[in-house]
């Protein structure tokens, strides 16, 4: 036990005295920005691709779309995260040349495309899950297409999938451990850091998934408030 | 058009609001529709009666194009609804349709489902005539408020569709329509999917809309009903109308042996 106190106190030093606790919150910050951004692009474009794939498809137009959502959707599920990472930081950004991006904000844009290809599938079944009548209704009203599933349908097939979004959230935050490899901080690197400043890596690393815990504890009981909120639909009496 | 002015009654005046014209519909290679002709006048009640799978939900959802006609042409406000390039959302909010599901917005609740589409859809074209948004929101609140309490659902208003029984949604759905203030509504069997408890406040609120000079299309195998509010019953079979007439001449003197077949088995 004394070693172990040790050990602590060593971590305490780097981590507050020694200005570590900086790497820590940037590399969390990181996490939490590239997990938030991440799914926020996921959602958007992902119930875009699910949309055009439930699309009535007796036009060439949209059957030609839903074929390029379906290559989209294949390569981005059929490669690793890390590889799309590597091949975007390396390959195409050099390429199109846009000019210097920070590291994160490619990590942003690739984990968003990422998720967009598991959202989009997960929301395709959300939307095949909401009765053909409400798309119906509101047409027959003399909503567009666009609008009635803006309003109507994708609301209730969001509701419908809101655990799925949630584990979705929860995979892109544990994922975004693998965005040091384009030399981005996160907590891995943040901490291994520390570890290696004072040869101590066992406290880093305790710490390290204590963060983690906790992150994915909170994120699971927001996830559960929202579901009870959006569930009053469900329920008798209700909002205004 | 001569054909048609026999069944011209006092209330029923002379200017066709729907005219369809030769509609077929096919499914893939099932032709369901087979070349459909009927002028649908202001103020008639065509109530459309048939066998199961004779088409008559087919037909009734090629008049607002929620299936598009396979050729043929149907004639709305001066346009042909079945051509391609027509505006076909501006016309829907003219033709109101109430479904044998209810179809409410699970996610909204009774209030905003009557009035999300007078509001929306009308905000833009108000905003030209100089009413801010705010006072127009209020207006069609108010008119909502008040097709509720026709109803007698006022205390409903703020609940979400999944509180209330089978009447009360398909009460809901008809005012819904009528907030769009439409110039014919379509019924496709209205009462179907309702305990038998609650047919009776169905048919009473249509009755009342009806007798307010409503152009109605109603799809429905209530016979009684048929009987007393139909100005034209169109007797459907294997997709085309196998016979035509008023409600005395179609139920107490059928011409056709079809006709005779299918009254007998369901009367
Ligand atoms: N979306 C569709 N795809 C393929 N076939 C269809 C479709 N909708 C209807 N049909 C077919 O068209 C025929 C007529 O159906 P429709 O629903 O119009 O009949 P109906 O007279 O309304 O019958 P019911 O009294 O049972 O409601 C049926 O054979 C049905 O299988
Ligand atoms: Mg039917």
């Amino acid at each position: 036990m004394g070693s172990f106190g040790n050990k602590i106190s060593k971590f305490i030093e780097s981590f507050i005295f020694d200005g570590g606790y900086k790497e820590v919150i940037e590399g969390l910050g990181n996490t939490l920005k590239i997990a938030i951004l991440g799914l926020c692009i996921g959602v958007i474009l992902g119930t875009v691709i699910a949309t055009i794939r439930v699309m009535p498809k007796y036009k060439v137009f949209p059957r030609i779309l839903d074929k390029i959502c379906g290559l989209y959707v294949g390569f981005f599920r059929g490669t690793p995260i890390v590889v799309q990472l590597l091949v975007g930081y390396f390959v195409i950004l050099p390429l199109i040349g846009l000019g210097r991006i920070s590291e994160e904000n490619v990590c942003v844009v690739i984990f968003g495309l990422n998720s967009a290809a598991y959202v989009s599938e997960v929301m395709r079944g959300g939307l095949n899950s909401v009765d053909q009548g409400q798309l119906e209704a509101g047409r027959a009203l003399g909503f567009s297409y666009a609008s009635t599933m803006v309003r109507f349908v994708v609301p209730q097939a969001v509701k419908n999938i809101l655990p799925s979004l949630g584990n979705e959230f929860i995979s892109l935050i544990k994922e975004t451990s693998v965005i040091s490899f384009v030399g981005a901080m996160d907590l891995y690197v943040a901490l291994t850091k520390i570890g290696q400043n004072n040869y101590e890596p066992m406290v880093p690393y305790l710490f390290m998934a204590i963060c983690y815990i906790v992150m994915i504890f909170i994120i699971t009981q927001l996830i559960r408030l929202l579901e009870k909120a959006l569930s009053k639909s469900d329920r008798k009496g209700g909002a205004k | 058009m001569a054909e048609n002015i026999g069944f011209t009654s006092s209330s029923v005046s002379q200017v066709p609001i729907l005219s369809v014209y030769d509609l077929k519909k096919a499914f893939s290679s099932n032709e369901v529709l087979k070349g459909i002709s009927t002028d649908i006048y202001k103020g008639e009640k065509v109530v459309v009666i048939g066998p199961s799978g004779s088409g008559k939900s087919t037909f009734l959802r090629c008049l607002n194009c929620l299936e598009d006609p396979t050729s043929g042409s149907i004639i709305f406000d001066g346009e042909d609804l079945a051509d391609q390039r027509v505006n076909i959302n501006k016309h829907r909010q003219k033709i109101g349709m109430v479904f044998q599901q209810f179809n409410l917005f699970n996610n909204k609740t009774v209030l905003q489902n009557i009035m999300i589409a007078p509001y929306t859809l009308n905000k833009k074209k108000v905003k030209k005539e100089g009413k801010s948004a705010k006072e127009f929101k209020e207006e069609c609140r108010q008119n909502a408020l008040a097709l509720l309490r026709r109803i007698g659902l006022e205390d409903k208003a703020n609940v979400y569709p999944s509180t209330l029984s089978g009447g009360q949604k398909q009460r809901v759905a008809i005012v819904r329509a009528l907030a769009m203030s439409p110039k014919v509504m379509l019924f496709d069997e209205p009462t179907s999917a309702l305990d038998p408890e609650m047919v009776g406040e169905v048919l009473n609120l249509i009755k009342e809309v009806a007798d307010e000079g409503m152009t109605m299309v109603i799809v429905t195998h209530e016979m009684g009903f048929a009987r007393e509010v139909a100005t034209r019953v169109l007797f459907m079979d294997e997709g085309m109308i196998a016979e035509e007439g008023t409600p005395t001449e179609i139920f107490d003197n059928p011409q056709n042996p079809r006709t005779k077949q299918f009254l007998n088995a369901v009367l």
